[in-house]
């Protein structure tokens, strides 16, 4: 094979051979009852629900899928007694009906091959794939070890896959969720907490009386529960702080909008410390109780004056004390929230460290309203051989980052790249459910990893950017098709839920359980897969923790009585944190030992030039990732992204509402598409907006191609976190072009 | 007994679930709403205010489509509902020009179709498909002749408009603001 071949090609051998949809087929007869006479045409066949959880995003809510006898999804709705939703999913949820009904989806086993000089993918089938994927994964492990192949993954089929790559003995594992989006607030709070945040966030929205979001846009970004539980605290009059450059939806709701400068957070974090310590606010009780080098935070932050923070910040100072005040009057009930897509500008770990911090000032963690002590089920592993030991894997790829507590995608992608002193040669990958072209910057890295790779094989439901870079296509049937691993995650009590199938795969889509154990077979590693169907082990593991398949299959959720012990802190009762000195890290000895900032300090970052407007992104709330753009019940809500400008902005580059403009960073990057111009007074000056994941370029994703522009691919610059390896992606600034700027290069 | 639909502007988030929910629920083809979501800014930056509204057909009390609706198709059913009959309907569109909140649409099949306050729902004792999706609990239902009912309640309690006031087709959807 020579190496022109990863070049992106866009899928174009998919025959016909797919099972035609079937079409809702609802007949016309009106009831006789008046309010039937005129309800509409509607009156439908007898429907039965089926156990499932949500895989349109990561916050799992378990629902009912809801089909009809012609073995058609007709919707979803949460399960009431589940604790990630309470019954109500949110659009993306509400819309997975979309997903299965997509005509877009991959439909066969694809093989990258040579027709006519030309590359093509050629359909295959099933056995002709896996024993292809088998094949060439073996051929790696032969020549180089185990663990130069590596998982790259999200969501549920990854964990049927990790599996396999843990039995095979590689250990080369990671997902762009952790290096990409909210590692570094794991680092942050772990190292003040002794705690990760973990998912979904223990924040006790319902409770609390003053939630503090730093540029966390709760509500366009629907994490369902959390957004349930804030609609119950503003109806108990709960205070609501929002720092944010842009007027997001929750700053509408907000009692206090600051809206930041950007790149300046950690500025305003710690003038609101010095606030809390210096106005004698914080919570002395607590403090002394539970805090670890709370003299030497005192004496860092003195500096840190609010008339010091004005001048970085643009937040007016009696603004910073009063909203300090305000945290302080509710506290302990006081959440400043986490966070979840927290990689921005590189020290974004010392940023959520100072978040834990001021926490902990106000005495949050472990108390009402603020952070409670999750607790989640352990699921016992189904019986199989000890997983052989890998020379190397994540870690001493990301060796570099001593706090880096999962793989980090971009060392991934680096240690992929071939070259002459390559310590840990990554020969093929497996991509599962991770659009890796949107979903990780520098996309030149890439580009190169795949020049190098021997192999690469991706696993997904549509024809995502990254299957064009594939030499096997794996056709993933949708959650809504198939079983996958139980869920199992911390919550106030533990729950589990059940994803049993609504229906048949359509086309000739398969379960990752399923390529998994086949894979398996194939290389050798049956003995891991010791069972028939999937069924199996999802009845012995819920045997183990008192329940049974039978069982979840009519209630799809179990919720558990607690045993780890009380949800807060209880008074009078000695607590240990699970930190170094089992305390609240104030002062990281920890850090101070590596040579690294033991508390966090502010450090200015660029700002854009004179024409530069810096890029920043985020959630619409009808999508999730880059995955739910071709959605047709979601893409028909919104369907491209536009780009975000002040009425200034748009005078001073003679912009007008809908006019489509190109897009170009300082590295000379031109968007790959048009976008269209939305002049709002909701974002700053000196900033443009856009949400994420949009700008697909393949031509298969018919409702998705071209329609407005990839954040992602804007981002050529990244700073990275020392701590944990996070690549922050506010680094780009972009100047807008009312002609295709590209265009004028090639005449 | 008359229903009536509040929704809290203070409380939604604007993310359009009420209208994926009536899609699924109603069928609504794709390229077609029965409801959606308006965003209105005032104010210039930083001193804004924003205002999410999940919109649809009002059931009014003087309803203009059903005096202009020449085959009787559209039409006042119980609780205040305004129905269309599809196969009475001629699709002449009349009561679609006659709506001050744009509310009717001309469905692919050749009928006018509207939002029904989900009444197929209702016979069955549930709420409308919105309204029992909507993630903020945003939105309420009920029947506003009850003085005891949480619309009558919220309604005494709070501050509220409707919909072109103007127009003196009395809506039977409000916002409280």
């Amino acid at each position: 094979m020579n190496n022109s071949r990863r070049s992106f090609i866009k899928i174009s051998a998919l025959g016909a051979g797919g099972v035609a949809l079937s079409s809702a087929a609802f007949s016309a007869i009106p009831l006789n009852d008046t309010i039937n006479s005129g309800v509409s045409k509607i009156k439908p066949l007898p429907l039965r629900r089926t156990a499932t959880y949500c895989e349109v995003c990561f916050w799992k809510c378990a629902a009912w899928a809801y089909s009809d006898e012609l073995g058609s999804i007709q919707k979803i709705i949460g399960n009431q007694n589940d604790p990630h939703c309470f019954g109500r999913l949110c659009p993306r949820g509400t819309g997975g009906v979309g997903m299965y009904s997509d005509k877009d989806r991959l439909k066969k086993p694809l093989i990258r091959t040579e027709i006519n000089g030309k590359q093509e993918f050629k359909e295959a089938s099933w056995k002709e794939a896996l024993n292809l994927v088998a094949e060439k994964m073996q051929n790696i492990k032969d020549q180089y070890g185990p663990e130069s192949m590596a998982l790259i993954k999200h969501g549920s089929p990854g964990s049927h896959l990790e599996h396999l790559f843990k039995a095979f003995g590689s250990d080369t594992i990671a997902e762009p969720a952790y290096a990409q989006c909210r590692g570094p607030r794991e680092t942050g709070f772990g190292l003040t907490f002794g705690s990760w945040v973990g998912s979904p966030e223990p924040t006790d929205i319902r409770d609390t009386k003053c939630l503090v979001l730093i540029g966390s846009h709760l509500g366009e970004n629907m994490h369902n529960s959390q957004v349930q539980e804030m609609s119950d605290a503003i109806d108990n009059g709960a205070q609501i702080i929002t720092v944010d450059p842009r007027f997001s939806t929750v700053a509408s709701k907000s009692q206090y909008w600051l809206p930041i400068k950007p790149s300046t957070d950690i500025a305003l974090l710690l003038s609101w410390m010095h606030v809390l310590i210096y106005e004698d606010l914080y919570n002395k009780e607590y403090v002394e109780k539970y805090g670890h080098g709370f003299e030497a935070l005192k004496k860092h932050v003195k500096p840190f004056s609010p008339e010091w923070a004005y001048g970085i910040t643009t937040i007016k100072p009696d603004q910073i004390r009063k909203t300090a005040r305000t945290m302080a009057s509710a506290a302990p009930s006081t959440i400043v929230h986490p966070g979840r897509h927290v990689t921005w500008y590189g020290d974004d770990s010392q940023r959520a460290r100072a978040v834990a911090i001021l926490n902990g000032l106000l005495g949050s963690w472990g108390n009402r309203g603020g952070f409670y002590f999750k607790e989640k089920i352990k699921i016992p592993k189904y019986p199989h051989p000890e997983y052989p030991h890998p020379k190397w894997g994540w870690k001493e790829i990301g060796e570099k980052f001593p706090f880096a507590e999962m793989g980090n995608t971009t060392e991934v992608i680096k240690a992929s790249i071939a070259s002459e002193d390559q310590k840990y040669p990554i020969k093929g990958w497996f991509v599962a459910g991770t659009n890796l072209v949107a979903s990780v910057p520098q996309k030149n890295l890439i580009e190169k990893a795949a020049e190098s790779l021997d192999f690469i094989v991706v696993m997904d439901t549509m024809p995502m950017e990254i299957t064009g870079y594939a030499d096997v296509i794996l056709p993933e049937c949708t959650y809504l098709e198939r079983y996958d691993g139980l869920r199992s995650s911390p919550n106030r009590e533990p729950s589990v839920a059940l994803r049993a199938p609504a229906v048949e795969p359509l086309y000739n889509t398969k379960p990752a359980w399923w390529m998994a154990k086949e894979l398996g077979n194939r290389l050798g590693l049956s003995a891991y897969f010791d069972y028939e169907t999937i069924e199996e082990v999802l009845d012995w593991q819920l045997k183990q923790i008192g329940s049974s398949l039978e069982e979840m299959k009519k209630i799809g959720v179990k919720n558990f009585k607690r045993k780890s012990g009380p949800l807060y802190l209880q008074k009078g009762k000695p607590y240990e944190f699970p930190t170094q000195s089992g305390k609240i890290e104030f002062y990281s000895d920890e850090l101070a030992s590596l040579g690294l900032d033991p508390m966090p300090v502010y450090t200015p970052h660029e700002t854009p030039n004179r024409g530069y407007y810096r890029l920043n992104y985020g959630r619409s709330p009808m999508h999730t990732f880059s995955r739910t753009i071709n959605n047709p019940n979601l893409s028909d809500l919104t369907d491209e992204n536009t780009l975000w400008v002040n009425p200034k902005v748009a005078r001073i580059e003679n912009l007008k509402k809908g006019q489509e403009v190109w897009l170009e960073n300082q590295d000379g990057k031109v968007s790959q598409f048009p976008i269209k111009v939305r002049v709002t007074e909701r974002i700053r000056w000196d900033s443009v907006y856009m949400y994420h994941g949009f700008g697909h370029n393949n031509k298969k994703l018919s409702r998705a191609h071209g329609k407005g522009i990839s954040d992602t691919d804007m981002i050529t610059r990244i700073k990275v976190d020392p701590l944990m390896g996070g690549t922050g992606m506010r680094g780009n600034f972009v100047k807008i072009h009312i002609e295709n700027p590209a265009k004028e290069v090639m005449i | 007994m008359k229903y009536a639909m509040v929704i809290d502007t203070l409380k939604c988030v604007g993310c359009s679930d009420c209208v994926v929910a009536c899609q699924t629920e109603n069928k609504v083809p794709v390229g077609y709403c029965r409801d959606w979501v308006t965003e209105s800014v005032n104010g210039s930056y930083p001193q804004l205010n924003l205002e999410l509204k999940s919109e649809r057909c009002n059931q009014c009390d003087n309803a203009p489509c059903v005096r202009c609706c020449p085959t009787g198709a559209s039409h006042k059913a119980e609780g205040g509902i305004i129905l269309v009959t599809a196969d009475e309907c001629i699709g002449c569109g009349a009561c679609i020009a006659s709506c001050p909140y744009d509310a009717r649409f001309q469905h692919p099949d050749g009928y006018v179709d509207k939002c029904t306050f989900c009444a197929h729902r209702l016979k069955e004792g549930q709420l409308p498909a919105c309204v029992s999706v909507c993630p903020t609990k945003c939105m309420y239902f009920g029947d506003i002749e009850d003085p005891t009912s949480k619309v009558s309640h919220l309604l005494k309690s709070r501050k509220y408009k409707v919909l072109a006031p103007e127009a003196g087709t009395k809506p039977n959807v409000y916002y409280l603001i």
